[in-house]
């Protein structure tokens, strides 16, 4: 028997300010995805409000596991394991999850599989063509930035990380200076494109071979060059703005994926995390790969924001090794990758 | 036909196991702890279960406290009951943490006033009298200040007996505004029962009361902090239910 093929996990993910279950049969095969978003009610306040999320959290957290079952039409007993996030992330939202997965696979009397938030987002390519090792993926989120190594299913090693804002942070605190709305990721990408990379911001190379990153003085610099305009009544061209910020992130981005990729040996680079989502990032991405002959899987939209089906799909790889979790399991908001 | 019931609303975690048939209680475990509920609910409950040489195809229904309480401790027992419930399609039965500690003053002749710390000089609080054997509410749950409530309590001229390990923080404060006529709990009738919400919940059962829905929420009595802050910015349109 196909072990694989026939595996059918549930995922449950609640690590920020998506509500999602989703059911994926064999590792690869997505049969229900349903994300309930939160983002109309935290917009209100101009990012997401821990509580908020939580208590929204718990209010649907029921209704969209049921809904995951039912768009599957899979039932409860058929299912093989219970995946859930547990962490990184927001500690009272990840416990929701943690709390439901714990009660599901206890009443259901099935395994309980942990998994990495991160991991969710390396397998969200694999819910659209098996992942080919040895590869590296490029993480990049509101809270990660991250270049990581994998040998083979579960095997994760860190060749780089930032070592101080993640990508996403830059982006949504240098949207805010720019009074875009939240949230200001995607405000940014948008008005990119409108505009020319025509002011000056520093690229942070670190050390030449060095695979981390650090975004912290690009966000700093972005902040005195609005300040000292505002000073001087100088009128600023946000659209050249946005695009000059764009350009500094994406190229510190690419060429440090591609630098790892050339040291690691490997033919295969993923794009993961929501910056994933950033056009100017996939076309950038695109091109650097067919230039260097690597091939590149970058999710779909759907895919690139939280969801429960890459959990799902990184659950069943641990659910196969037998990595489960008793009921103490307890969420971690500092969860590592590799531990 | 067995019902299971959880409370994690405040420091306390209590679970118990009621006969319905019987009206017995099989067995309660409660803590006093602060420690995490979401460590060890489940095994609490799993625990128990087995002692009482229980399945879970034993259990015809289920209850939990819908707080108020600490906000994350609420949302760990309401998440964990209600996914039992849907898993297991069981009837789910809520009660307000306040009342089931009020339980415990159920022989008192007088007012009761359970109480849990809101911080900076607030409280979760309620004022309850013992009505043909259970709790009624003669003044409405809420989150207030502890002063104007003192206030408020003394109009009604009457014993009270003032319930929850926090009281002990507003001892002081309570006595100078009710003198005599305070009394308060020992260190057992301080704790919430599991047993009490059990039977509260029992009680619903046999009147046919309707259980609760999947979209099932607790119940806080107050906003949070940024919607609170938002709305006296922007004034009430977009107001919710505590």
């Amino acid at each position: 028997m196909n072990m694989q093929r026939e595996t059918l996990i549930l995922g449950i993910e609640t690590s920020c300010d998506e509500t999602s279950a989703a059911v994926v049969r064999g590792g690869t095969e997505l049969l229900s995805n349903v994300i309930s978003s939160q983002m109309d009610v935290h917009r209100k306040f101009g990012g997401v409000v821990p509580e908020v999320a939580s208590r929204r959290h718990v209010e649907r957290i029921t209704i969209i596991v049921q809904k995951a079952l039912e768009e599957a039409g899979v039932g409860r007993n058929e299912l093989d394991a219970v995946a859930v996030t547990q962490g990184p992330g927001l500690v009272g939202a990840l416990l929701i999850g943690v709390s439901a997965a714990k009660a599901l696979a206890f009443s259901l009397g099935k395994p309980l599989v942990p998994v990495h938030h991160i991991a969710g987002h390396i397998y969200a390519n694999h819910l659209i063509k098996p992942l080919s090792f040895p590869l590296v993926a490029l993480v990049v989120s509101g809270g990660h930035t991250e270049l990581i190594y994998m040998k083979g299913h579960n095997q994760f090693e860190r060749l780089g990380k930032t070592r101080d804002d993640a990508a996403g942070e830059a982006f949504d605190k240098v949207a805010r200076l720019m009074k875009l709305p939240y949230p200001g990721g995607p405000q940014i990408d948008r008005l990119a494109l409108e505009g020319k990379p025509s002011y000056p911001l520093p690229r942070a190379w670190l050390e030449s071979d060095s695979l981390d990153f650090s975004f912290s003085g690009l966000k700093s610099a972005v902040l005195n060059l609005v300040h000292n305009a505002n000073q001087r009544k100088e009128e600023i061209h946000y659209a050249d703005l946005a695009a000059s910020f764009q350009d500094a992130v994406l190229d510190v981005l690419v060429e440090k994926a591609m630098l790892a990729v050339k040291k690691t040996g490997v033919n295969q680079l993923l794009l993961a995390g929501g910056v994933s989502a950033n056009s100017g990032l996939r076309v950038r991405l695109s091109k650097r790969c067919k230039e260097e002959k690597i091939d590149l899987r970058i999710p779909p939209l759907e895919l690139c924001t939280d969801n429960a089906a890459m959990i799902a799909a990184a659950g069943t790889y641990q659910f196969l090794d037998g990595h489960y979790a008793d009921l103490t399991l307890n969420a971690d908001a500092n969860l590592p990758l590799i531990g | 036909m067995k019902l299971l019931a959880m409370d994690t609303s405040t420091l306390v975690m209590g679970v118990a196991v009621f006969d319905l048939e019987t009206k017995r209680v099989l067995g309660e475990v409660i803590t006093n702890l602060h420690n995490n509920h979401s460590v060890r609910l489940m095994p609490t409950i799993e625990q128990l279960l087995t002692e009482l040489d229980l399945s879970l195809d034993d259990l015809h229904a289920l209850a939990v406290t819908s707080g108020p309480g600490s906000y994350t401790g609420i949302r760990i027992g309401v998440t964990t009951a209600k996914t039992m419930a849907w898993a297991r399609e069981l009837p789910l039965y809520s009660e307000s943490s306040l009342t089931v500690l009020a339980m415990n003053g159920i022989r008192f002749d007088g007012l009761v006033v359970p109480l849990f710390d809101a911080r900076r000089r607030r409280v979760y609080s309620g004022v309850f009298a013992a009505k043909d054997g259970e709790m009624t509410e003669v003044l409405p749950q809420q989150v207030v200040p502890v002063e104007s409530w003192l206030e408020q309590i003394k109009a009604l001229e009457k014993p009270v007996l003032f319930l929850g390990d926090d009281v002990e923080r507003f001892r002081q404060t309570i006595e100078e505004y009710l003198g005599e006529r305070a009394s308060f709990g020992i260190g057992p009738e301080n704790l919430p029962r599991p047993s009490h919400l059990a039977w509260a919940a029992y009680q619903k059962w046999s009147n046919h009361e309707p259980p609760e829905h999947a979209d099932f929420a607790p119940n806080y009595l107050q906003l949070t902090e940024a919607e609170a802050n938002w709305l006296k910015k922007h004034g009430k349109e977009e107001g919710e239910n505590g």
